[in-house]
């Protein structure tokens, strides 16, 4: 997000926060988040994708919904002036291709308006029969999972990502030599999957309310939280969404000190250290150890600065529309142990994996007939988990380096505290004794966490690796 | 209404319009005060030389991001983040400051690969005493820009000034052209006044000054390259790379049109009043007392089609010939020594333009050079 697109979507927040009666409220923030959507998509080389792929956002939201929602609830009429509101706006932006203006609110001009009429069309009778259908939709739900993990990976695979590009290049007449991951930039897909694949999970274990097709959609692209999280509940959301929080004027304090707070973090410190942090290209180039271990200080807290800098923005501007978005960070590089690191860093990530990944596998080892020793569950659990949170970043033998160097890290932490917690006990029973042991934790673990950002700062191992001789000084 | 953890006491209600209306109002002082107070030192301010080592040569660059490099006109900034201003002159130091355009700076050449770096390398002695060459050229061709970074430079106590030029340095119409030189209009119009150089203080190339430009949000470009120049110190001391070095690039052109004007004249004679000779002349009350050896630069000398009429793209031979006589004319009138190297490197080496040099061009013309300082005389 930009400069602009934080303080126009600051003022339409506070607009639809404060201006609106509570009935349209919800309308305002869907068709805010819509409109957001479309704004905030990156534009694309390749012709229409830009205007595509919120399209298809917005379309896999209803369907999401519709799988979700009890069948008795699909009829009311409410969601039929959410879905008009949906794909009204999709139509309305379409037609902008024949102003005679610069675009309006899409990366670039609109595509033809036929194919944009039909799908728009194809979605309603879509939603129409759904509405009507009395059947239950687990297997819809379990194919909308796979085609979301599908999507993912193509997204985050770079060679399928090329492959996928020079697909759609072939079809839309395009050179396919020139096809490159970056043409696949699906704005904030990452998050609106996991948001998705959330509502699914309890909708399976029917922990999900009753929700309208205004509040999913609106849960799944919320616009303050569209690009960088946080990753919300949905139970949690919809109760600020009924019963907003009152703005007041601790709370516009409160919202006015984190968007300041997250501008200054994201647009003053982050973008500056962004010009020393460890890369690609100056990891070959840096000619010392020491300053080697600059460049990847600058890059720990340039990647802490720059992304609690949108987590603050969008809590702000969250805020200020009377939703309180969750926190994603809590000073997670005065940890003094890397389980309290992921306790603290990208929490409603952490979260997330923790209910549907960690939890249930831990649960399912321990209940095996065969037991397992607890140091192999440790291990097993710990270890995939955070393979999985480092392929949800991308799927590179990279991130899986860092996925292992923090799942090992957290294994061996937990044996070590399991082992050392009596004698360790014993000894820092004075004030300083524990604050000494606080210290040195803190140094640890900021250290630990730092060694391994070279894993996800570095696009290849064999760069990594040299670079982290150069970090010891071996030549 | 009370808001709960309010720092100013628990009876004073917080109004947040009057919060905004307040920070509001102090912006728009802090800007006016900043308007009128003018500091011009800011660039003085400087990481380099304390944090970070200085740099070999001035900041220049427009791809910043990949060689930690940019353009920027603060003068001040300029110097500051030179290591010519790393703490005062050693006494057994002999300073030789070497002014010039981009053949100098270096362009597709490492700092130590530059005729200044060329010079260090080779630990000359001069008069007695360890010789130190700062290569002070800025990629840009102008008489003036080279007279304002003397000025300043003049301040630094050099024992020795090497001036190279060309003959594209000369046209009095394009002496105020140079980025750097028209966005330093106060600068330039006081060396104007000062030396009396006969240029228009008021050129259309000045840019049009304001108070609402000596704002920070006016002036908000040049403070941010501020900062940005002292963060790449951070990455200049880490990597020691302050440009691309490309694998390949585009040879300078060998082949030409018959044609064979200069600077909109086809000849036959090179006017002197058209060229800034009196700029030139400046640069002895600009140094004082220190002697000035100015040098006339290496340039390509075609083989190829049409080079009877011209030596390279920047030159007709009957331009430069001319050009060349008035100089050696010039410096004998002004007292100055004078080693004209024109033809001194083979067209072999030469890179991507006329007077860019490959490390063995300017390995020659590092030797012209040290024999010419061994040659002067020592005061």
């Amino acid at each position: 997000m930009t400069l602009s697109q934080i303080l126009i979507g600051g003022a339409v927040a506070l607009a639809c926060g404060t201006l609106l009666p509570p009935r349209s409220r919800v309308y305002s923030f869907l068709a805010a988040s819509v409109l957001a959507v479309f704004w905030f998509q990156p534009a694309l080389p390749l012709r229409g994708l830009d205007f595509w792929l919120p399209v298809a956002t917005l379309t896999l939201s209803i369907f999401g919904w519709l799988f979700t929602v009890p069948v008795s609830s699909r009829r009311e009429a409410q969601n039929w002036v959410a879905a008009a509101i949906v794909l009204g706006l999709i139509l309305l932006l379409g037609l902008t291709r024949y102003l005679n203006l610069e675009p309006i609110l899409t990366a670039s001009r609109p595509p033809q308006f036929e194919p944009i009429l039909g799908l728009v069309a194809a979605v309603g009778v879509a939603f129409f029969s759904l509405t009507r259908s009395r059947g239950k939709s687990f297997a819809g739900l379990w194919l909308l999972t796979a085609a979301l993990l599908a999507v993912f990976v193509v997204l985050k695979t770079p060679a399928l990502g090329i492959a996928a590009s020079a697909g759609v290049r072939a079809v839309t007449g395009q050179p396919t030599n020139l096809a490159a991951v970056s043409d696949l930039q699906w704005l904030g897909f990452s998050y609106i999957a996991f948001r998705m694949i959330h509502t699914f999970r309890d909708r399976q274990s029917g922990r999900l309310p009753d929700v309208s097709l205004a509040e999913y959609v609106t849960y799944v692209i919320f616009f303050p939280s569209l690009t960088a999280g946080p990753i919300d509940r949905i139970e949690r959301f919809i109760q600020d969404l009924r019963h907003p929080v009152a703005l007041g004027q601790e709370g516009w304090l409160a919202a006015g000190r984190r968007l300041v707070t997250g501008m200054f973090k994201k647009f003053v410190l982050a973008d500056s250290l962004a010009l020393i942090a460890l890369n690609g290209t100056n990891a070959t180039q840096v000619r010392s150890a020491g300053w080697a271990w600059v460049l990847l200080y600058a890059y720990a807290f340039q990647i802490y600065l720059d992304f609690s800098g949108y987590t603050d923005i969008a809590i702000g501007v969250g805020r200020l529309m009377g939703i309180q978005l969750p926190e994603n960070f809590n000073a997670p590089y005065l940890k003094s142990n890397l389980a309290l690191f992921w306790n603290s860093w990208h929490m409603s990530l952490t979260q997330w994996f923790r209910s549907y990944f960690f939890n249930p596998l831990t649960r399912a080892l321990r209940s095996r007939k065969n037991a397992i020793p607890v140091g192999a569950i440790v291990f097993v659990s710990q270890i995939s988990t955070m393979l999985l949170i480092g392929l949800w970043h991308g799927i590179s033998t990279n991130f899986v380096l860092w996925g292992l160097w923090h799942g090992i890290g957290l294994f061996l932490q937990n044996r070590w505290s399991e082992l050392t917690r009596r004698p360790i006990s014993a000894w820092a029973r004075s004030s300083p004794r524990r604050t000494f042991l606080e210290v040195i934790g803190v140094l640890v673990t900021f250290h630990y966490v730092a060694l391994g950002w070279a894993f996800f700062a570095l696009p290849t191992p064999s760069l990594t690796l040299a670079f982290l001789r150069r970090l010891a000084g071996v030549p | 209404m009370t808001a709960p953890g309010n720092p100013h006491g628990p009876g004073r209600p917080i109004r947040p319009f009057r919060l905004l209306a307040k920070t509001l109002i102090l912006f728009v002082l802090a800007n006016l005060g900043f308007a009128t107070a003018n500091p011009s030192g800011l660039g003085r301010i400087s990481a380099y030389n304390l944090l970070v080592p200085g740099r070999e040569r001035f900041p220049f660059g427009e791809n910043s991001g990949q060689f930690y490099n940019l353009s920027l006109y603060d003068v001040d900034a300029m110097f500051a983040s030179h290591v010519l201003s790393a703490g005062s002159k050693p006494a057994d130091q002999y300073r030789v400051l070497i002014l010039g355009d981009s053949s100098v700076w270096g362009l597709l050449l490492k700092p130590e690969d530059t005729v200044a770096g060329l010079l260090n390398t080779d630990h000359l002695a001069v008069c007695g005493k360890p010789a130190r060459f700062y290569n002070l050229g800025y990629p840009t061709i102008s008489l003036v820009k080279d007279l304002m970074i003397l000025d300043q430079a003049a301040d630094y106590q050099p024992d020795l000034i090497l001036w190279f030029t060309t003959l594209q340095a000369f046209p009095l119409s394009t002496q105020l052209a140079s980025p750097v030189v028209a966005n330093n209009a106060p600068r330039v119009r006081d060396l104007i006044a000062r030396y009396h150089l006969g240029l228009d203080p008021n050129n259309p190339a000045f840019p049009p000054e304001s108070f609402w430009s000596q704002t920070i949000i006016g002036r908000r470009r040049d403070l941010a390259d501020l900062v940005r120049l002292q963060l790449y110190g951070v990455m200049w001391a880490a990597t020691g790379v302050d440009q691309v070095y490309p694998a390949s690039f585009t040879p300078a052109q060998r082949d030409f049109e018959p044609d064979a004007s200069f600077n909109g004249s086809s000849g036959p004679t090179l006017q002197p009043s058209q060229l800034a000779f009196g700029v030139l002349a400046a640069g002895q009350l600009a140094a004082g007392k220190v002697p000035i050896l100015l040098v006339n630069e290496p340039i390509l000398m075609s083989s190829g089609k049409n080079s009877d009429i011209r030596y390279n793209l920047f030159y007709p031979r009957w331009a430069y010939d001319q050009y060349r006589l008035m100089l050696s004319q010039f410096a004998k009138q002004i007292g100055w020594p004078y080693l004209d190297v024109w033809d001194t490197v083979p067209a072999s080496e030469f890179t991507n333009s006329p007077i860019h040099l490959t490390v063995q061009g300017e390995s020659i013309l590092a030797e012209e050079v040290s024999e010419a300082i061994h040659s002067q005389p020592c005061s």
